[in-house]
């Protein structure tokens, strides 16, 4: 029972924060949480709530290519949002789908908050020759946009493995791509937090009892300086998702074979000259509500976290 | 203010280097040169006779100097894709980005400023409104996906312009333009406003929050008290004081303009260097890859730079304190 009182202790603290008056008092943040959770809710249980398995070929007719969506002449209830061209359910593809730019985004976000973080806590910490090193290298990864660092780190990969190999572990090559080209945001946020605690008593206390210096930095200073890393991590799983759209769109993202949102919206492009306007079009309305809705939660985040704002 | 300069162009060059070093990994170390460049049946005392001849056998920082040399001749080597030099495939193409970039740069601008001082302006105003709401979809719309829309309805649903290609262009010497007939001006439109939306909508939320914040200030409402007509008071004294963080973002956009204009070609099949860049990160193909480093690299600094002196010439404020400024 001490559980249940502790968590209904727990209910009633949060309900009674400023936070979630904040929320709350937003019915557009509200809607964005609502879109947010409904697509995770489609996204995740796809394989038990899709009404198709549509990368399964054995259960695909070429017969049922290329249907319009269920309300148009010619459509079938059975498709609701029509089908591609090898007669693929458009709404099972887009739940498959943004599963997996789900993963790519949030596992690419995972990467670069474990580069960013460690840089950060490093650079700050040690300071001098490292501090500058590691500052440098962003200065320079920063004069370039994200998605060129994400290019250049996947054609580096086919140069170094052979085409089929890059098609196993593309997954794993595009979360390491964007990963990488989003880490400099962290490393300067936790640098800076890092370089005001480490002057603090408790962190000379630690150091006088004769810790090692990679205790302090996990045990003692980190835990000072995460605040302003869930907002950062909210607003980049939006640019993770674009970044993978836009890599998958651009044909060097994930194979045809496991399309995400990118890949099944390049696939429908190639339809879209003879009029097949909605393979393409409800991939990119998902696409977009998606990121629509992340970012507006991300903005509100960072205003409810944000002490000088209230 | 002259010790500034220096100081910031010593940086540049510092980070061209650094650009340069990764350019020279990736051509020396990814992928094997010589493979590229002779037939599978070739003799491997062929092989090592090419390998002498080209240099591969110097040491690396013999090689490291040979690239900078080459690539400050603009010479990159034999592209493994198509055997051609890589820097004539760069020339060939680089009209078609610079123009599409300019169309973008106009469209975002002359756009983007009138609609941010308006909403500025204007705060309350339901157009403002509208347009608050429009530029928030506006940046969380990826680039490819307005392209996509534009197509659908401009071209597939209306039929009024073109969805691919450049249309017709004239050739003057190594330039090829659009500008020449209505065929090419018309092949621009979508590409130029897909390219120019972002843009545009940044601009346009930075002049407003600008705007709302210089309308408040002292001077303004002295200006008032001085009896100067509306017009003069908005764009003589308000809009000027919003310039300087504007040119900032828009320089510094320039060179993203350029950089995001690969997915605008992809998505128009215009061909650009973008579009030659994503097929050489498809073909693993490494000399037109660094190629386009070192060029996208060049072009990051040459922008920095040159706003970070439009500062100077923008803002007399800074000119007072140069030394503070270089020491920062």
């Amino acid at each position: 029972m001490a559980g249940g009182t502790s968590f209904s202790r727990w209910l009633h603290r949060a309900s009674d924060s400023d936070v979630w008056w904040s929320f709350r008092s937003s019915s557009l943040t509200i809607a964005a949480a609502v879109v947010t959770a409904l697509i995770l809710i489609l996204s995740f249980l796809s394989p038990l709530l899709a009404p198709h398995t549509p990368f399964d070929p054995s259960t695909l007719s070429l017969s049922d290519g290329l249907k319009p969506p269920a309300w148009m002449p010619d459509g079938d209830w059975a498709f609701p949002l029509g089908t591609d061209d090898q007669g693929r359910d458009v709404l099972s593809a887009i739940m498959y789908g943004t599963r997996l730019s789900l993963v790519v985004g949030m596992a690419s976000v995972f990467v670069s908050m474990l580069i960013g973080i460690t840089l950060g806590l490093v650079s700050g910490y040690v300071g001098g020759v490292t501090d500058a090193v590691i500052m440098r290298i962003a200065d320079v990864q920063l004069t370039f946009p994200a998605i060129l660092v994400a290019l250049l780190i996947d054609g580096v990969v086919r140069g170094l493995i052979s085409v089929q190999r890059h098609d196993e572990i593309a997954l794993f090559v595009i979360i390491g791509a964007i990963g990488l080209s989003f880490w400099v945001q962290y490393a300067r946020t936790i640098r800076g937090s890092v370089m005001v605690e480490k002057n603090k008593e408790y962190v000379q206390a630690a150091r006088v009892i004769g810790l090692s210096p990679v205790l302090i930095m996990v045990r003692h200073v980190l835990p000072n300086v995460t605040g302003p890393i869930l907002v950062i991590a909210t607003i980049n799983l939006g640019l993770a998702v674009i970044s993978e759209a836009t890599l998958s769109f651009l044909g060097v993202g994930l194979p045809s074979t496991q399309p995400s949102l990118g890949t099944l919206i390049r696939l429908g492009n190639e339809l879209l000259q003879s009029g097949e306007w909605w393979i393409t079009l409800f991939p990119s309305i998902t696409l977009a509500a998606l990121v629509l809705a992340v970012n507006l939660l991300g903005d509100w985040l960072r205003d409810a976290l944000n002490p000088k704002l209230r | 203010m002259l010790a500034f300069i220096l100081r910031r162009l010593i940086q540049s060059i510092a980070v061209l280097l650094v650009v340069g070093m990764v350019s020279f990994s990736l051509f020396r170390y990814v992928g094997d040169p010589i493979s590229g460049m002779v037939g599978q049946d070739t003799p491997a005392s062929e092989r090592e006779a090419l390998r002498e001849k080209l240099g591969l056998n110097d040491s690396a920082p013999v090689q490291f100097l040979h690239f900078i040399g080459n690539a400050a001749r603009g010479q990159f080597g034999l592209s493994y894709r198509t055997s051609e030099p890589v820097n004539r495939l760069i020339l060939e193409r680089m009209p078609a980005t610079l123009e599409l970039s300019f169309c973008a740069a106009v469209f975002a601008l002359f756009v983007g400023i009138p609609m941010g001082v308006y909403t500025g302006l204007y705060p309350r105003h339901w157009s403002s409104r509208l347009f608050q709401a429009v530029s928030l979809i506006g940046i969380s719309l990826p680039t490819f996906v307005i392209g996509i829309l534009l197509i659908l309805v401009f071209a597939v649903m209306l039929r009024w312009l073109p969805s691919f290609g450049r249309g017709e262009t004239s050739t003057f010497g190594w330039w090829t333009t659009n500008f020449t007939s209505w065929k090419g001006l018309q092949a621009l439109i979508l590409p130029s406003i897909t390219l120019g939306l972002f843009q545009l909508t940044l601009i346009m939320r930075l002049v407003r929050s600008e705007m709302l914040e210089v309308m408040r200030t002292d001077y303004i409402k002295f200006a008032r008290a001085r009896g100067l007509s509306n017009r003069a008071i908005n764009f003589g004294h308000a809009l000027k004081n919003t310039l300087v963080p504007v040119i900032t973002v828009t320089g510094l956009q320039l060179g993203s303009l350029i950089a995001f204009a690969l997915v605008t070609e992809t998505v128009f099949a215009w061909p650009g260097v973008g579009q030659l860049f994503i097929q050489s990160v498809q073909f693993a193909d490494i000399p037109v890859m660094a190629a386009y480093l070192m060029l996208i690299g060049l072009l990051f600094v040459v922008i920095n730079l040159v706003v970070d002196i439009l500062y100077f010439v923008v803002d007399p404020r800074l000119r007072g304190q140069g030394a503070r400024a270089a020491g920062r």
